[in-house]
């Protein structure tokens, strides 16, 4: 059967992703200009000829005026930030879904429920006593502030509960009958079970990871720590028509890289992570 | 749910659950602790001493004219980021969920935006909508119309809803289109031999049998709308101009580490939790006895 073209569908959907991707070619044409191009409003729809030069000073020294450090460095933090988040969720989060659901003890099901009331208090609103709290424990302005007070997870918790769930008694016996413990278990049977979890779980948090904002913002004073995302918009200062546009553009375009090449190159899981922490 | 086979060892569990209940006792429950704790206090203005004063930070906080306007601003932002990116969202998933060509490549141009920061989305509309240098700022400006976002509260609310929905599309697109693609296509196929055509299908159809879905992406929006856009307003507004985009969670934050008034802030912070477990405690229940097709 041959299907004729569905025009008004493709034209709608390309829209669609027209409008998705506009502001990002105007950050990538910005980031190939000089500051006076920009700074007349004479933004052409085409790139310019200084790419190079704007991505090298955004690299060594920044974007804009008010730039808290070089692009270097503080994507580097947000690296190290959005990796240890993500590994640290999952570490912990395996490790307690599993006594969780393959051992009985006492307090079993309250230690489940306090994790599962995590849910419900977000970083955002619990924003200033967790930073005196982080400030008491003398975590302002280092990696481990900038990490571990996010590390806490029910979403992963419980994604790894319910995927334990469906591993039959049967290969939990076959293991008993062999000998193993509870450890060689985890590490011979459970984890390899739990490959595409895993990636799926590290994916989607990655991105929370790099995207933080609030949180970066209140732990670090020191620009040895600052990330990018906050960085960025701290470059923008209060917004001035003369600051060095195509520079902060640069940077923008350096910090959206590494999350959407994560989406795009592991998009299998990710869409998987995304619909499964959801659930 | 039990497991039938289970490890008998005694301290094991205890250890593997360690480092996340330490975790969560230290960032979660000491600090909430601390929050209530604080919204009952006052602090004298040089920071010596404190007094418990029952709800009086809550009276307080209820009768400013200024939170009452910082609710409002958010009730108006979340019902645009939620209406704007959820019928955005559902119909691009409509159309990309047709039998088209390119439908894959489609996906992946419509779902890479999740992972653009707000923030980073802030700056990029920004950039965009500046009157002096952005290209659709300049343009309005030529146009005759006096657009500036930092002068006038009404644009400035604009902006940030368009910014906070476009970031929030491509999230609403591919769990839309995730439900799309459980519904059987015998429902839609006997539905059009009765005649039911495109537009009709759809509302008469699809979109009630879509309704788990939409209810639950309603409250995945709220809650985004209310938490996970302050970089949103920090970096394009800082809730203005005046006090014109500033919302309940961005009065949290001016109000606790700007004017440091910290009863006032943790009593807010509270109201805030009592939002947010609300509006969990609707989804699990809802969750709880899904409608399934």
């Amino acid at each position: 059967m041959r299907r004729s073209v569905d025009w008004p569908t493709h034209a709608i959907l390309l829209l669609g992703v027209a409008l998705f991707a506009f502001p990002i070619y105007i950050a990538l044409v910005a980031s190939t200009f000089d500051t006076g191009t920009i700074g007349r409003g004479d933004l052409p729809l085409w790139p310019g000829t200084h790419l190079i030069e704007n991505y090298v000073a955004a690299w060594f020294s920044g974007g804009g005026r008010a730039s808290p450090g070089a692009v270097s460095t503080m994507l580097l933090n947000s690296f190290v930030m959005a990796a240890v988040i993500a590994i640290g969720k999952i570490a912990i989060s395996i490790l307690s879904a599993y006594a969780v659901v393959f051992f009985a003890f006492p307090l079993r099901m309250v230690f489940f429920w306090m994790i599962f009331v995590t849910l419900m208090l977000p970083v955002e609103v619990r924003i200033i006593p967790t930073y005196e709290v982080a400030s008491s424990l003398g975590l302002v302005n280092s990696y481990a502030g900038l990490t571990i007070p996010l590390i806490a997870s029910a979403t992963a918790t419980l994604l790894f509960r319910q995927f334990f769930l469906t591993i039959p008694d049967e290969l939990v016996e076959a293991a008993k009958i062999d000998g193993a413990g509870p450890l060689r278990f985890f590490f011979d049977t459970v984890l390899p079970l739990s490959r595409t979890n895993l990636a799926a779980l590290f994916v989607i948090l990655f991105i929370y990871g790099w995207n933080q904002y609030l949180w970066p913002l209140l732990v670090t004073t020191d620009s040895a720590y600052e990330t990018m995302v906050v960085g960025v918009s701290k470059m923008i200062g209060t917004g001035d028509a003369y600051n060095d546009w195509n520079t902060i553009m640069a940077a923008a375009v350096l910090t959206m890289l590494p999350p959407v090449a994560v989406v795009v190159l592991m998009q299998r899981w990710f869409v998987k992570g995304l619909v499964e922490s959801e659930k | 749910m039990r497991r039938r086979v289970i490890f008998r060892n005694k301290g094991l569990p205890y250890l593997l659950v360690l480092p996340q209940i330490v975790v969560t006792i230290v960032f979660f429950f000491w600090p909430a602790g601390q929050a209530l704790y604080q919204s009952t206090q006052i602090q004298d203005p040089f920071g010596l001493s404190t007094r418990f004063v029952w709800l009086q930070n809550f009276a307080a906080i209820l009768a400013n004219p200024l939170y009452v306007n910082a609710a409002l601003n958010t009730l108006l932002f979340s019902a645009g980021v939620t209406l704007l990116s959820m019928s955005a969202g559902l119909a691009l998933a409509a159309l990309a969920d047709r039998p088209i060509r390119f439908a894959a490549v489609y996906k992946t141009l419509l779902i890479w935006p999740y992972a653009v920061a707000p923030a980073v989305a802030a700056l990029l509309w920004l950039f965009i909508f500046h009157p002096a240098v952005g290209i659709i700022g300049r343009a309005l400006v030529h146009a005759g119309i006096a657009w500036d976002y930092k002068l006038d509260g009404g644009q400035a609310m604009a902006l940030i809803i368009f910014a906070a929905a476009w970031k929030q599309v491509s999230y609403n697109f591919l769990f839309f289109l995730a439900g799309l693609q459980s519904i059987p296509r015998s429902v839609i196929e006997a539905a059009s031999i009765d005649g039911a055509g495109g537009m009709k299908r759809f509302w008469t159809i699809v979109f009630p049998l879509l309704s788990p879905t939409t209810f639950f992406l309603l409250v995945v929006n709220i809650v985004y709308a209310f938490f996970d856009t302050f970089g949103i307003i920090d970096a394009l507004t800082q809730g203005g101009p005046g006090q014109a985009t500033e919302t309940l969670i961005y009065k949290v934050y001016v109000d606790g580490v700007v004017n440091l008034d910290l009863g006032g802030s943790a009593a807010q912070s509270v109201i805030l939790m009592v939002v947010v477990i609300a509006l969990t405690a609707i989804q699990f229940h809802y969750i709880e006895r899904k409608v399934q097709y």
